[in-house]
């Protein structure tokens, strides 16, 4: 194996996300949701728009939950499915899907964490759903894997790209 | 783990920056968050402790350009140097895509830097992720100061080289950066091939952008 397992993600992958994380905001009254990769790269994000950098939010996010793996096993827990930070005006709870992808969702005093909680679990089930379908998903013998079409030959493209 | 996001048009990889305490590798970052453009690059993540040693990691994603209508957008860590980090060091190779290790080329920092290299080549092993096939470059920083070792030395201690088992790859191949090198070349009879390197002095920011141009074609090549 030469790194970790890569994967993309497609249109069609991400309207349904969005869809269900549109569906979530709505039921809990909650201000924004997001989708991190336990990598660190956000995935997506529906809600209102972000006041802060999103990249930077992201790599925090897979740290945070990183650290906080971590700090389950040493207590004998094999994980924290879910975290939750509270703040005076703003609070964030976030939830494991599939061991691949952090869910994230920033709320305010409009909802409560209780309702969070009650309706991410049932975005969990349908996302862990989604993005194990995602990951098991073989390309179709007839049609070459989309990737490798992608930078296949793009060597002088890269090349140029860095001016050599 | 790099992603295709074919929704955001955007290739995104991880190029972590590894190497003993105090050696230069959120030096690098720094210089590389000062040289590009704002809109080239965000906001620079540092989790270090009052007297501003890495604590957790350094993050900086940069911009690279445009391949295919792709924008291609790289997310650089750097880790704990010190020895008693290594959980937390551990953690930032998670789905690595590429590996800068910045070596201190300082004669008294030998032994620390073989024990980072080591300790590298161990994190990534219980990832199941080999070395030997991942994109990877070594730097030799600091090489402005008169404590520095001489080059043949590093090599011999740091990158001695892994001898090449597939057939097709066993041809040699030079070093493009240091006329009259090899990458891959015949050692006594076994092919043995080496990872590319860059001498640095990442205070001034020499030999900063050819370490991580070099990484990254690396990384898109693996890619395709």
């Amino acid at each position: 194996m030469t790194g970790a397992g890569t994967w993309s993600l497609d249109e069609s992958d991400y309207r349904r996300i969005t869809e269900h994380l549109n569906t979530l905001l709505k039921e809990s009254n909650a201000r924004c949701g997001l989708l991190v990769d336990r990598t660190g790269q956000l995935l997506a994000s529906v809600g209102d728009s972000l006041t802060f950098d999103p990249t930077a939010f992201a790599s925090l996010t897979a740290a945070d939950f990183s650290a906080n793996d971590q700090l389950a096993k040493m207590i004998g827990e094999a994980e924290f499915a879910s975290l939750f930070h509270q703040g005076e005006k703003e609070s964030m709870y976030l939830a494991d899907i599939a061991r691949k992808v952090i869910l994230v969702v920033l709320f305010d005093d409009r909802t409560t964490v209780g309702l969070v909680r009650l309706r991410v679990k049932q975005t969990v089930g349908d996302l862990t759903k989604l993005f194990e379908a995602m990951f098991n998903r073989a390309p179709k013998p007839d049609s070459p894997d989309r990737r490798a079409s992608l930078l296949e030959g793009a060597e002088d493209e890269i090349d140029k790209l860095f001016g050599d | 783990m790099s992603m295709i996001n074919y929704a955001s048009r955007e290739i995104n990889c991880k190029i972590v920056y590894y190497g003993p305490g105090l050696g230069g590798k959120t030096t690098n970052l720094e210089h590389v968050y000062s040289k590009v453009a704002p809109d080239q690059r965000g906001k620079m993540v540092s989790l270090a402790t009052e007297t501003e040693r890495t604590l957790f990691f350094d993050f900086l994603p940069v911009d690279l350009g445009t391949i295919r209508g792709f924008k291609t957008r790289f997310h650089l860590y750097t880790v704990p140097g010190q020895v008693y980090y290594n959980a937390s060091r551990k953690l930032i190779l998670k789905g690595v895509d590429g590996v800068v290790f910045v070596a201190d080329s300082q004669i008294e920092r030998m032994e620390a830097n073989v024990e980072s290299m080591q300790n590298l080549y161990d994190n990534l092993a219980e990832y199941g992720y080999d070395l030997t096939k991942t994109p990877f470059v070594v730097q030799y920083n600091k090489r402005d100061l008169p404590n520095a070792a001489p080059i043949p030395d590093l090599q011999e201690q740091l990158n001695p080289g892994w001898e090449v088992a597939e057939g097709n790859k066993q041809r040699p191949i030079p070093d493009t950066q240091h006329e009259g090198e090899m990458l891959v070349q015949q050692v006594n009879g076994a092919w043995i091939e080496r990872a590319p390197y860059f001498e640095s002095v990442a205070m001034t920011g020499e030999g900063v952008f050819e370490t991580l141009r070099h990484v990254a074609k690396l990384v898109l090549k693996s890619l395709s």
